[in-house]
């Protein structure tokens, strides 16, 4: 018997699987996840993968919570160590009162482990030895039987993994059979030979509702389609070829013309960054709606054409999927760490538009109000996903398009205008919103070309060197961005139940941990206002915000409080009220986190006052 | 180079093509190069050659990257919208511009510094892609706008302006535009205004990646003894192989030859490219031989020009993607958005 308390909990519990990558776990311990799902209880699984390709460890979480937290909690209540290159700090992660899953084929000292969490042992490789004789196989059924025997641990409802395990394997239907027989000599063997269920487990609940289950990155690609990109030109990069992927896949599905069977859409993997967003340009400046995906190091690369791309005024979409840098960094980890290198991207004085999605339905959302942005600001447009939103599954609100939506193509001038006279300066402001009409190439004989540089022009798009048209453009695209602040979606306010002085801002993937910390803090006797800021320039409320409060807290996954800077910067606010929450490790920032670091802070402002004895 | 405004008026019977253009019709503003300068001279070829195949100049997107040859596309084809992008970038931007609207002739004008220095790489991969443009590279062997340094393509052992003596090697870009695949490969010379106006014209009809390398002497910085790309030199070590004569479809005109003196080739249009041979064995149709050619008669210090190589049936870019016929930026809403219905059996298969 364990020294503390065992953990006993229903449909709130963290179980973290840890695998050789290579090995074939993912697809079995999405499959898990995609169960809990099933039986109606919000669940959120993270994927902690090496920069490899087979034989690192890998790590794959499942927060499980029917009161429907969604972020990291960090902790384990049930490790499934199946690497034993990582068995000893594994079972260090494991909260007290806990449980370790293991391969018991090969027997360990009792050293190994820990007196005071469960020690559950099946003897997999053993099970596998003798019941399959090919040794692909032993690996592949071997995550099957443990999958089966935790449905057993569990409590779960071994038909929804049955019918899953059909689903997955739906036009290879040979592999159907012997997977639900590995599912049922795991089940088997649990029942048998442990005690079952656990003091964790499931239960059957109704807190899923239509939500759906989907990365980031095939949300913002499918965005991109509502949105009418019909170019993406991309270099592989972790963690963004998969939106790349999932453009092309939804492409393929959504965008062949019925009669032709040719395709509504070119996509070109480039040569490098420097030509993806070349490409992107390109196609911008010739009137189509294009976008690549990248990460940190590619926006690093593609600085010289982002600054041509804002002095020139070409509208382009970049999804930014970051990762912890600098440099090379920590590739398959995530951080919020571009936030500054994006705003003020490239040389002389930028600025560019920021969005910053929380989740998937957020990521469709942006990924498709980006092309409207960027047609009509012209000008590139950030949509600032994550790792930790881009490439792994989130229970999110289903995704949703208003059918009589029009597509906002921008001040673009057309061939009967311009018969009619019109007057066309490229870069004059006609109506006072920074705006500059343009015109696509190849729309009238005689009127309205120009000839787009990166050098200084004057209103026609004449090339000058003077310094007072150069004044002139550059505080006309100060106003563009004046105007950008009212068109990029709104920071959203929610306020504490009592008054407070106190405030948190925040954004992207910090959500559902700061969602969830929230509570926690209360719990503590502290009253906070929230504010999760949604985009870059940032609106009048984000000063008025922390204007109503005495300091702020700015919560944010990178070490030099990027987002901070950027408010004290362009917000013109004194630093002290600002008080930034850094979490920077490459894992997902987590409500405990949160909630210690701002708790910590607020108790020390809260402190009795001394007893004074005479 | 002239700081005087172009006058609009001209001389009332100038020529006119079949849409009633004249030749000023194609010109730009006024060049700012030195005087003298071989690139003058290609902007002139430009001209003449849009003029002759009678293109509307709204219908050419003119696209270039950062350099003396680079400055050029202000001054041709003033009616065409032109973009002049970041150094040693013009074939990504070209290509976008390309896959946003397949129905506009592609004009790609850079030099060697932007493309056999800076941007090699985007050179090498556009013409392995076969994007249908004409790229032109003005080669004159130095940087001009920042005084004369050596590009890439300058040949080992030319002398620099001021004496140096060049010790790396030269990249040859039509060798490797042989190499990567382009479906038209062509070198010429800016002093040689016959040659190099019908392989304009033939390169803008053709459809794929057409490359020509144009000899431009450089007169401030690189026309001097010494030097590999003067006048002087490239004059003496000028091996043609052939002459071109190209034959629109839509020309009535039937050209006369004396048999077995020309070889005809037929492109996808219908044009004809009709070539007198000068040298006896080559075959304008053979990658492998071109390539062959090309480096004996660079190991004897000769410079070979003319139609170098051409695949009369080649596919361009949007026929590997597949992409539909109408431009990609005319595409609205009804063609690009999936709309509600799609998204709930989309969300529905996500549960």
């Amino acid at each position: 018997m364990p020294t503390a308390a065992s953990i006993s909990r229903v449909n709130d519990f963290v179980v973290r699987f840890a695998n050789v990558n290579g090995s074939g776990s993912a697809s079995a311990n999405e499959m898990f996840a995609r169960a809990v799902m099933r039986m109606g209880v919000p669940v959120a699984p993270r994927n902690i993968f090496p920069s490899n390709i087979q034989g690192l460890p890998t790590w794959y979480e499942v927060r499980i919570s029917e009161a429907g937290h969604l972020g990291a909690r960090g902790g384990t209540d049930l490790m499934v160590a199946m690497n034993p290159q990582t068995f000893d700090r594994d079972i260090a992660g494991i909260e007290p009162g806990g449980y370790l899953f293991y391969d018991s084929t090969k027997p360990m000292p009792p050293s190994k482990f820990r007196d005071d969490i469960t020690v559950i042992g099946v003897p997999l490789t053993a099970i596998c030895n003798r019941e399959y004789t090919d040794p692909r196989q032993r690996q592949l059924f071997k995550n099957i039987i443990y999958i089966g025997a935790l449905s057993a641990l569990l409590d779960m409802d071994v038909k929804v993994v049955e019918r899953l395990i059909g689903e997955q394997y739906k036009g290879k239907d040979r592999l159907i059979e012997p997977n639900i027989k590995a599912l049922h000599i795991g089940r088997d063997y649990a029942v048998l030979n442990l005690q079952c269920p656990l003091s964790i487990k499931l239960r059957r609940a109704n807190a899923v509702g239509d939500r759906i289950f989907i990365e980031g990155n095939s949300a913002a690609a499918l965005g991109a389609v509502y949105g009418g990109a019909t170019v993406c030109a991309w270099y592989p990069i972790t963690p963004s070829s998969s939106l790349a992927d999932a453009f092309t896949r939804h492409c393929a599905k959504f965008r062949i013309d019925a009669e032709t069977k040719q395709a509504k859409y070119a996509i070109i993997q480039a040569e490098d960054e420097l030509a993806s967003i070349g490409v992107v340009i390109g196609a911008g400046w010739n009137g189509a709606r294009a976008f690549t995906a990248t990460s940190g190091p590619g926006i690093s690369l593609m600085q010289e054409f982002i600054g041509l791309a804002y002095f020139a005024e070409i509208p382009a979409v970049l999804f930014d999927v970051q990762r912890a840098g600098p440099s090379t960094g920590m590739p398959t980890r995530t951080q919020q760490c571009d936030v500054t290198s994006c705003a003020y991207a490239s040389h002389g004085d930028t600025k560019h538009v920021l969005l910053f999605p929380e989740d998937p339905a957020e990521s469709f959302e942006f990924g498709a109000q980006a092309f409207d942005l960027a047609d009509r600001l012209q000008t590139p447009i950030f949509v600032m996903l994550d790792l930790d939103i881009g490439m792994n599954h989130h229970l999110s609100k289903p995704l949703a398009w208003d059918d009589s939506r029009k597509y906002d193509r921008g001040k673009v001038m057309t061939a009967t205008e311009l018969e009619a006279g019109k007057e066309f300066g490229r870069y004059l402001d006609v109506d006072g919103d920074g705006i500059p009409y343009r015109t696509y190439p190849g729309t009238h004989p005689t009127k309205g070309s120009f000839f787009t540089r990166g050098t200084s022009r004057d209103r026609y798009a004449r090339y000058t060197e003077e310094g007072a048209p150069y004044v002139d453009n550059m505080q006309r695209l100060i106003r563009k961005f004046e105007t950008a602040k009212d068109l990029v979606p709104r920071p959203l306010i929610a306020n504490a139940g009592k008054p407070t002085k106190y405030g948190v801002i925040y954004y992207g993937s910090t959500s559902p941990a700061m969602d969830e910390a929230i509570h926690m803090i209360e719990a503590r006797g502290h009253a906070l206002d929230r504010m999760r800021v949604r985009a870059f320039p940032f609106h009048s409320s984000v000063n008025s915000f922390v204007a109503d409060h005495d300091f702020v807290f700015v919560v944010e996954q990178n070490r030099d409080a990027q987002l901070r800077s950027l408010i004290v910067n362009e917000c013109g606010i004194d630093p002290v009220r600002l008080v930034p929450i850094l979490h920077y490790d490459g894992t997902p920032i987590t409500a405990r986190f949160i909630a210690k670091a701002i708790g910590d802070h607020l108790d020390k402002l809260t402190v009795k006052p001394m007893k004074v004895t005479s | 180079m002239t700081y005087l405004t172009k006058p609009k008026f001209h001389h009332p019977d100038l020529p006119k093509n079949s849409l009633g253009y004249t030749h000023r019709d194609y010109e730009g503003t006024v060049s700012t190069l030195c005087a003298g300068c071989g690139h003058d001279s290609i902007t002139a070829a430009i001209i003449q050659a849009c003029f002759e195949l009678s293109i509307e100049p709204h219908r050419v997107a003119k696209i270039s990257g950062i350099g003396c040859s680079s400055k050029t596309p202000t001054y041709f084809l003033g009616n065409s919208h032109g973009f002049n992008s970041v150094h040693g970038r013009m074939p990504s931007v070209l290509t976008g511009a390309n896959l946003a609207n397949r129905d506009l002739i592609y004009l790609g004008v850079s030099g060697d510094g932007d493309s056999a220095s800076i941007g090699l790489g985007q050179f090498a991969h556009c013409l392995r892609r076969g994007v249908n443009m004409v790229y032109v590279v003005e080669n004159n062997g130095v940087y001009g706008l920042t005084k004369g340094q050596f590009s890439a393509t300058a040949d080992r052992g030319s002398k620099s302006k001021r004496g140096f003596i060049n010790t790396d090697n030269s990249i040859d870009l039509v060798a490797m535009a042989l190499q990567l695949g382009a479906s038209f490969v062509a070198r010429s010379f800016s002093g040689d205004k016959h040659q190099l106006v019908p392989i304009i014209k033939a390169a803008i009809a053709h459809r794929g990646a057409a490359f020509i390398d144009v000899i431009s002497p450089c007169v401030a910085f690189n026309n001097h003894a010494g030097s590999t790309k003067s006048f002087d030199f490239v004059r003496e070590h000028n091996e043609a192989v052939n002459r071109l004569d190209f034959i629109s479809s839509r020309m009535p005109i039937e050209v006369k030859y004396e048999p077995g003196t020309v070889e005809v080739v037929e492109q996808h249009d219908g044009s004809k490219l009709a070539l007198r041979k000068l040298a006896a064995d080559y075959d304008i149709q053979d990658r492998t031989a071109a390539l062959g050619f090309l480096q004996h008669h660079a190991a004897k210090g000769q410079i070979v020009t003319g139609l170098l190589y051409v695949e009369a049936e080649s596919e361009d870019l949007h026929a590997h993607l597949h992409t539909v016929q109408t431009p990609l930026n005319a595409l609205g809403e009804k063609d690009l958005c999936p709309g509600q219905t799609t998204l709930d059996k989309f969300n529905a298969g996500l549960r």
